[in-house]
């Protein structure tokens, strides 16, 4: 399979691999797809007392399509606030990086994560209150 | 080196140069171009003697009479044939057959396709080596069996089955043995003097010949009979209808010859780089050999590097053709159902890679991949999530994974 030159760059240099602490009020986790499917993507995101995401790391087990797009989601909700980062689509990442039709599931799997992380530290904070 | 090396035999293989020359003698108006089966002037006479010399030497490597072979276009044709031939023309004598469930899909679908028009299919379970058993094919024996259709060499793992003693059953049992040979021939001795099989599916072009070339070996003592799939001009015996394509026969013809003549060679010395190869790996960790690694072929290594998937493993191993059972790379998004088949759970099937080595291997390739691949693994390692929770002694078997 040929691969866009974006895929590639994503691949080759990925952006903001890594972990934070998932037990950290400020930091939410989203981890979705199953070892089974061939892909799991762990994002994480830290989120300041504005409601905007400061940092997002992730790690992904998949196809080079599914690295590319959550490389490329880190570099996209850094900066944003929740609200701004939940309105990112599957769509638009599909066609950043240009995934021929077999890769769309690689996107969707992207906007699940940021979904996953942005409750799961919604739902620390109420927790909290 | 030329990059990207070559490690996908199992695949095909590229086309002996002296197997060349023979093929491009028969093309040419001052070649050897007549219709073989022209009986009335020197230019069918002089391609006629051509295939039958052709016939003799795929023969001589599996030790049958010419009379013997029947060519086709490749091994899915003589598996088609074989199969759906048999099955027709013994349907009286009982409607079940017998194969495995890791077999090829020209195989597997000739079954599906003999299950829509009545005929009941038994799919073995091979053991976690990839083999299967003597004894599971007696206890599968029913008395309405009229057909047992089973590899010889699995093409993912290279696992060898026994069909001499697979054989002495179905020849006991008065029941058709089919053995699909396309990964064995020049591989390992086949010897059909010895070898209770009725039918053989043969292919030149994973023996360093063309492709669009195959046979089927079709035993005359005892006679085994097949109703032909092809009708036409009764080429043949009947059993195979169509103008023979004397270059593509005289290409297959010559690389059996060189096959018989130096394959005891070459697999020693493809064995050594396999071992090499293996050497070099088996110190990374989570690293597993899917199926035995006794009973195969030499230039077979099938391997799972766990926490890794194996699409995004080749990406980084572009410099290196070589093939993978993860899902990604089919069009179906199941992985391997070899690797499924014998007890791999997804994860690993997802993980592993098909290295196969050939004629023109060298040593030098063999330790440049070594080198990508620890590379690879460890930069993807770094990347995967699962890798992490590995290490963090999380059982990845108790996670309840959002499935999509």
């Amino acid at each position: 399979m040929a691969y866009s030159d974006k895929v590639l760059d994503h691949y080759e240099n990925p952006r903001n691999v890594g972990k934070m602490d998932d037990k950290d009020i400020n930091v939410g986790t989203g981890m979705v797809g199953a070892p089974a499917c061939g892909d799991v993507m762990r994002l994480q995101i830290r989120v300041n007392d504005q409601g905007v995401i400061e940092d997002a790391k992730f790690k992904t087990y998949g196809c080079g399509s599914a690295i590319a797009s959550s490389s490329l989601l880190t570099e996209w909700v850094k900066g944003r606030s929740l609200e701004e980062a939940t309105l990112i689509r599957n769509k638009d990442i599909a066609e950043e990086l240009g995934l021929p039709p077999v890769k769309i599931h690689c996107s969707v799997l992207a906007e699940d994560a940021i979904k996953a992380a942005i409750e799961d530290v919604r739902n620390k904070r109420k927790a909290q209150q | 080196m030329q990059y990207p090396i070559y490690l996908d035999y199992s695949a095909t293989s590229p086309v002996d140069p002296r197997v060349a020359q023979k093929m491009s003698e028969c093309l040419t108006l001052e070649a050897n171009f007549g219709n073989p089966a022209s009986r009335s002037h020197m230019f069918g006479w002089k391609a006629e003697e051509a295939v039958e010399t052709a016939r003799r030497q795929v023969a001589d490597l599996i030790n049958c009479d010419p009379r013997e072979i029947v060519w086709t276009s490749g091994a899915t044709e003589a598996d088609n044939l074989a199969i759906k031939g048999a099955a027709h023309f013994y349907s009286k004598q009982g409607k079940h057959i017998i194969t495995s469930k890791i077999e090829h899909k020209a195989v597997l679908d000739s079954c599906r396709q003999l299950e829509r028009e009545g005929f009941e299919v038994t799919y073995l379970d091979p053991a976690e080596s990839g083999i299967i058993t003597p004894e599971q094919v007696a206890a599968a024996i029913r008395p309405d069996t009229i057909l047992v259709s089973l590899m010889h060499v699995n093409n993912e793992i290279g696992v060898i089955n026994d069909i001499e003693a697979i054989g002495k059953i179905t020849r006991e049992k008065n029941v058709i043995f089919h053995v699909d040979a396309a990964q064995s021939t020049g591989k390992i001795d086949i010897d059909l003097d010895k070898m209770p099989v009725d039918l053989m599916s043969l292919t030149a072009h994973k023996v360093y010949g063309p492709k669009g070339i195959g046979a089927l070996f079709v035993r005359r003592k005892p006679r085994v009979r097949i109703e032909p799939q092809m009708h036409g001009g009764g080429h043949e015996r009947g059993m195979r209808s169509g103008t023979l394509a004397t270059h593509q026969i005289v290409g297959m013809g010559e690389a059996y010859r060189i096959a018989k003549a130096e394959m005891h060679e070459e697999n020693a010395r493809i064995l050594a780089l396999r071992d090499r190869l293996l050497d070099g790996l088996k110190d990374i960790e989570e690293v597993y050999v899917n199926g035995d690694l006794a009973h195969r072929v030499a230039s077979n290594l099938n391997i799972s590097f766990n926490f890794v998937e194996g699409e995004s493993l080749m990406m980084a191993l572009r410099d290196l053709a070589v093939s993978s059972g993860s899902a990604c790379t089919s069009a179906s998004l199941e992985p391997s159902y070899v690797l499924r088949a014998i007890g791999l759970n997804d994860e690993l099937a997802h993980s592993s890679l098909r290295i196969s080595l050939g004629r023109f291997t060298q040593e030098a390739e063999i330790d440049y991949a070594i080198g990508k691949i620890h590379e690879a693994v460890a930069k993807l390692r770094e990347l995967s999530p699962l890798w992490d929770m590995f290490k963090d002694g999380v059982d990845l078997n108790q996670v309840k994974w959002a499935a999509h």
